[in-house]
């Protein structure tokens, strides 16, 4: 099967310090693979060198054919690929109707001449737009919320509303950087369910990095552990947690009930 | 939340009671329209004030077109003056030079139709001034924030000193010959236009991207928002209608020079935004109205006219003592008026809200507020 997101020898250099070495992971449609590592190990840089933020210094990353080294972060997110950052930022100034919908315009048909008149293709578009942000929202449970200010939002429903963001794109793939950041037990397990239900609703591919054990061992098909920018380990996560050498990196001594969390500095 | 559960959105919707009709805003632009006709047709406020109102008009085009940029894109342009500088000369250039040359060419009698081809020169001021916003567009694409504000600032005193060692069109001394082809009619007509282009634009995806760029650039572009075109459109929209600014204010005060667009009369414009208030159309309309307003009736003559109906008794006092200072006196007060709006409403009086009557009808309905 080809691979959706195909990332081959890519490394990325930050003046004298190689932040990512030699990495290469294959993602095939429909998979849910998770990137792990310690702090620093390089797992946001790899996000941010596949969405463009950074160029890699070389190796290539294809994305259903397509190479996107050297391209546009925004030429990148409208082919498909999403994501959601370690701390949150979102438009927080804005509604949260109107993050969705920014999300959206780009797949707006319309020229600026007819926005500034307001004629032609504008009417039809813009409430297509809002049509589609409102339904999406009314998916996530946040319809209720489409006027409030995103800022106003407690934490988890911000964590949610990044992900309608997101979802909004209607990308193939989907880069979750960190989504159980700051959440407890019992919340990492709602949000194993809902990335769960996010994947089939969208149809989505998706690719993670986290800490918590649980959420990665729980749902990940697939691993790849990266350590000072290599990876040192990849398979599923029943090999990935046998590895001596990621014992040794990254979860320290082993834990006897085997299921501890946070196991990350 | 049965309100919410309706279509968001249709045209068969009647607006809630709080709503307006659909006819209430073009009818009161056209009310608006034939009283800037009746005003100087049959003299309803006096010559002074008329000019005034003129000065309002061109000012809210300023503000609102410098918080395209200032609050809706987030940066900080000092380049007000610059833009509107560039869209003077260029109208002048074309209703002094051009235009006559053309009319006589053509062998038309160039006095009578040199009112017709004021609104083209307008355009062509503000055509020019876009140009050049495009150029300040391109720094803005490498940096932002301060160092951002300084490119503007540099860009004002470029434009200064070119057009100080500019022989054609005066140099230092300034340029005239312009007639007074700024009316009320023509300043109505294009505060109006920009107005309706500016909220259009907001209120569009292009909209959305330029303010997606002030909450969070990289977020922006990682959402699909092609941050230079937004960065583009904003700067060059922003400065064409600076330019247009420009175009009616040469033509009011008839002589313009390098002296007038200094970096006091950016620092206006900033004020009227945030005294207004950032990313708020109806906050610039405001700010620009209350600064021009209260600058001019803060004059010994215009309060001393305004309290003309007290007593000599009563009058007499307050002359001596308050009115004769007011000149020195008013430089204190708008200041300190600026001092405690900030104080109180850190953002404008209408910062980051808009009046309801200049949200599409659309967009009201689609947050269910």
């Amino acid at each position: 099967m080809s691979a959706l997101l195909e990332v081959r020898n890519l490394t990325h250099w930050f003046g004298g310090l190689c932040a990512v070495s030699d990495f290469s992971v294959a993602v095939a449609p429909g998979e849910l693979v998770g990137v792990i590592g310690p702090n620093g190990a390089g797992k946001t840089t790899v996000f941010n060198l596949i969405t463009g933020v950074y160029r890699a210094t070389s190796g290539s990353i294809r994305f259903g054919g397509e190479e996107l080294v050297g391209r546009a972060p925004h030429a990148i997110a409208r082919l498909g690929i999403a994501r959601t950052f370690q701390n949150i930022r979102l438009f927080r100034d804005l509604s949260v109707l109107d993050n969705v919908r920014t999300a959206l315009d780009g797949h707006a048909r319309y020229g600026a001449l007819e926005a500034l008149g307001r004629f032609g293709r504008f009417g039809g578009e813009e409430q297509r737009i809002i049509a589609e942000a409102r339904e999406l929202l009314a998916l996530l449970k946040l319809d209720h919320l489409a006027g409030e200010a995103a800022c106003n939002l407690p934490y988890g429903l911000q964590r949610r509303l990044e992900i309608a963001r997101a979802l909004a794109l209607r990308p193939r793939l989907l880069l979750l950087d960190e989504p159980a950041a700051g959440m407890n037990p019992n919340e990492i397990g709602q949000l194993m369910e809902f990335i769960a239900w996010v994947r089939t609703r969208f149809d989505l591919t998706i690719l993670l990095i986290e800490h918590q054990m649980r959420l990665v061992m729980g749902i990940c098909e697939r691993l790849a552990v990266l350590d000072f920018g290599a990876t040192i380990a990849a398979g599923t996560p029943a090999e990935v947690r046998a590895d001596p050498k990621l014992l040794e990196a990254y979860l320290g001594v082993e834990d006897p009930a085997g299921d501890r969390e946070g196991c990350a500095p | 939340m049965i309100r919410d559960r309706k279509p968001p959105v249709s045209p068969f919707v009647k607006g809630e009671e709080r709503g307006f009709a659909a006819w209430a805003l073009p009818a009161a632009v056209l009310a608006g329209l034939s009283l800037s006709f009746a005003i100087p047709a049959y003299g309803l406020v006096n010559k002074y004030q008329q000019m005034i109102l003129m000065y309002v008009g061109i000012n809210i085009i300023l503000a609102v077109s410098l918080n395209l940029v200032n609050g809706y894109m987030g940066e900080f342009s000092l380049g007000s003056a610059g833009f509107m500088a560039v869209g003077a000369y260029t109208a002048s250039f074309v209703t002094v030079r051009l235009l006559p040359a053309a009319f006589v060419h053509l062998a038309l009698a160039p006095d009578a139709l040199l009112c017709w081809g004021f609104p083209l020169a307008v355009l062509a001021g503000g055509l020019m001034a876009a140009l050049f916003g495009l150029l300040v567009a391109f720094p803005s694409f490498k940096t932002r924030g301060d160092y951002l504000a300084l490119v503007t600032l540099a860009f004002l005193m470029i434009v200064k000193s070119a057009i100080e060692n500019l022989d054609v069109i005066g140099g230092p001394r300034g340029f005239l010959g312009m007639k007074r082809l700024t009316t009320l009619p023509w300043v109505y007509a294009w505060t109006v236009l920009t107005l309706l282009v500016i909220r259009n634009f907001v209120y569009s995806r292009f909209g959305r991207g330029v303010l997606a760029v002030r909450e969070d650039e990289i977020a922006a572009e990682l959402t699909g928002v092609d941050t230079r075109r937004a960065k583009f459109l904003a700067f060059t929209l922003s400065a064409f209608f600076s330019g247009v600014a420009g175009g009616l204010f040469a033509h009011l005060l008839q002589f313009i020079s390098p002296r007038v667009f200094d970096i006091i009369k950016s620092t206006d414009v900033l004020i009227m935004v945030y005294l207004g208030g950032i990313a708020s159309i109806g906050g610039s309309v405001l700010g620009a109205t209350l600064y021009t307003v209260l600058l001019e009736a803060l004059r010994p003559s215009a309060v001393a006219w305004a309290f003309g109906w007290l007593p000599p008794a009563l009058l007499e006092p307050l002359n001596t003592h308050v009115i004769a200072h007011l000149n020195v006196w008013r430089m204190v007060i708008m200041p300190l008026l600026l001092v405690l709006v900030m104080l109180y409403r850190p953002r404008g009086i209408m910062g980051l809200r808009e009046m309801r009557w200049l949200v599409p009808r659309r967009d009201r309905e689609a947050t269910g507020r």
